[in-house]
């Protein structure tokens, strides 16, 4: 089985990271633009930042097999700053159009205040006139309110559900979120909120439709490796091969693949431009073509992974 | 015809009707648009024509080096092809054209960078991009330092001789290869010759292996030390370490090099019937 981790930070990650999970078996992942742990004081700092997500991380990745998309977009949290914020949203349009970036994200709220919703409604506004997806960073406080209001700007402003990931579900979210016909994506957190355990329990009620999972690793305390530890800890908990492959990859790659940007020919027929140019010297991609649901990947998970 | 014009119709001869139409677009409001819309025009590229090879005849290789002594897009792709077009199509005043440049440089993706180094040896007053170029040298992107260093005649012609023997040592040791290298023979020259000379030196106290093609630019300035270490190559070196140093030997104009090379028949002899070249050694490497 291969995976997608469609949010995931890798630049506050090591080699380390990209060499475990490629040999987990993800073979492309999806780096939201987010902030640093601290906020950022000048706009310089998130051209910069943005340079790298769609060049030297982008890069970075490709050394390890591994295929890196990347949603551009003003966060919540450091949108409270509000001249820095209008700033940084006359650089977005010169990200948004970029290779491999597949959404506008990840935006929406953190403390709920006036300037964030002026900002997501802005940049949802974005999404509209570039014809782009969006994925929504729900609040970690008033989480249900939060990912109430966070849908119901979306749809006034006119954005359709199905172009929009809700991101960092829970028990209490998820209902409200498939029964408006916006995507559902989980964050498996080691400690805090979603456990992998919990995981397992949500897929046996809600199914594998527009549900899928991620590991939202950061500078943070986190996993890297949260998506196939848990599809692993499905499967043995009896959850069907095809909802755990839908859950672990086939719904990410629908959900952002309806940018355009991201597709399963890039990583099973790669472009023999960026095969020469980003690939070379390493022995994930190099012309083979991988099977879909290939057993050995399996293999590899259970000596590679979890022991 | 000019590389702008080539580039056109290259282009227009192998994409579909939407493509052409986006490009013979975005190329006229380029003509008199904002710096805003050469930005996005350039990053939308690739959705709209796509990453497949550019794929030249050799009639149409032929074309380019008519067009710009020394050019070699034989493995440029669609897309880049187009970058490098809309640069060249929104205007030819080199301030100008640097400063945007620079911009989009500074936010560029990675084969957003690829295609703008590679399109170097296009750009109008070329002297205005030394720096570019030595910004190009400084990544620790490969497909990026490649853009400029590999099938490029800019950096031969343009980098002085400190920036040049920078990228000539840089490029082993990232791993690359030195043949694709426009302007190699030509450019080499006696401090370059000891830099690699001192590169080997660290390369065998570590133990580590080194590119016979090294020794290419050593050979024409080898002499004193230098001749000692390509015997001592020639003594203990793989097969085409030792093949790398008889060619080195050959270019060398120390007498001492032909007497060193003459204890070594049989490579002396392959060398001069030509069973053994740089371009047969790149191949092995």
């Amino acid at each position: 089985m291969r995976f997608i981790d469609p949010h995931i930070h890798m630049s506050a990650r090591t080699t380390d990271d990209y060499e475990r999970m490629a040999a987990a078996g993800i073979v492309a992942l999806i780096e939201p633009a987010f902030w640093l742990g601290q906020p950022r004081t000048q706009v310089g700092s998130y051209i910069d930042y943005m340079s790298s997500l769609v060049g030297w991380e982008r890069f970075r990745a490709a050394q390890f097999g591994i295929h890196h998309y990347c949603t551009i977009g003003l966060n919540s949290k450091e949108a409270n700053n509000e001249a820095l914020a209008e700033q940084v949203l006359e650089v977005l349009p010169r990200y948004l159009v970029k290779e491999g970036v597949v959404a506008v994200g990840e935006i929406g709220y953190d403390d709920q205040t006036p300037v964030e919703d002026k900002f997501y409604r802005a940049q949802l506004a974005l999404a509209k006139e570039f014809d782009m997806l969006v994925q929504v960073h729900t609040p970690h406080r008033d989480k249900k309110s939060g990912t109430l209001r966070s849908m119901e700007v979306a749809v006034e402003m006119g954005v359709k559900p199905e172009h929009v990931v809700i991101d960092h579900n829970n028990e209490e979210t998820v209902q409200d979120v498939l029964d408006r016909g916006f995507w559902a994506a989980f964050t498996i957190y080691p400690n805090t909120k979603m456990g992998n355990e919990r995981m397992v329990e949500v897929a046996r009620k809600y199914g594998s439709n527009r549900i899928f999972i991620d590991s939202s690793a950061d500078w943070g305390v986190s996993d890297p490796l949260a998506v196939p530890k848990t599809a692993r800890l499905m499967l043995d908990r009896g959850i069907a091969a095809k909802d755990v492959e839908a859950i672990c990859y086939g719904n990410a790659l629908k959900a952002f693949g309806q940018s355009g940007q991201m597709k399963e020919e890039h990583w099973l027929n790669p472009a023999p431009i960026d095969q020469r140019m980003l690939f070379e010297g390493n022995s994930v991609l190099r012309g083979q073509t991988p099977r879909v649901g290939e057993p050995t990947i399996i293999d590899r998970i259970d000596s590679v992974v979890f022991k | 015809m000019t590389p702008e014009l080539l580039l056109r119709q290259w282009l227009e001869g192998r994409l579909p009707a939407d493509g052409r139409a986006w490009l013979a677009d975005a190329a006229q409001k380029l003509r008199t648009g904002s710096d805003t819309e050469l930005y996005r025009s350039i990053s939308l590229v690739t959705r709209k024509i796509g990453k497949a090879d550019l794929a030249l005849s050799p009639a149409e290789m032929r074309q380019a080096v008519a067009a710009r002594e020394g050019w070699n897009p034989s493995d440029w792709s669609l897309d880049q092809a187009a970058r490098i077009y809309l640069l060249l199509a929104s205007g030819s005043d080199g301030a100008t054209f640097l400063r945007r440049l620079d911009q989009l440089c500074n936010t560029a993706d990675v084969g957003e960078l690829v295609a703008f180094y590679r399109g170097l040896p296009l750009y109008p007053d070329q002297p205005r991009y030394v720096l570019r170029a030595a910004e190009g040298i400084r990544t620790n992107m490969k497909a990026v330092f490649e853009a400029v260093a590999h099938r490029n005649p800019y950096p031969a012609e343009q980098l002085t001789e400190p920036a040049w023997n920078q990228m000539v040592l840089k490029t082993l040791f990232i791993g690359s290869t030195l043949h694709p290298i426009v302007g190699l023979d030509r450019r080499a020259n006696p401090v370059l010759a000891r830099m690699l000379c001192d590169y080997a030196h660290e390369r065998w106290a570590a133990g580590r292996p080194i590119s016979p093609e090294l020794w290419r630019c050593v050979g024409p300035h080898a002499s004193g030390e230098m001749l000692r270490d390509l015997g001592r190559v020639l003594e203990k070196g793989t097969d085409p370490e030792r093949k790398a140093a008889a060619l080195a030997l050959t270019s060398s104009p120390d007498p001492a090099a032909t007497g060193l090379l003459r204890a070594y028949p049989e490579l002396s002899v392959a060398v001069s019937e030509n069973k053994v070249s740089w371009q047969t050694l790149a191949g092995s490497v």
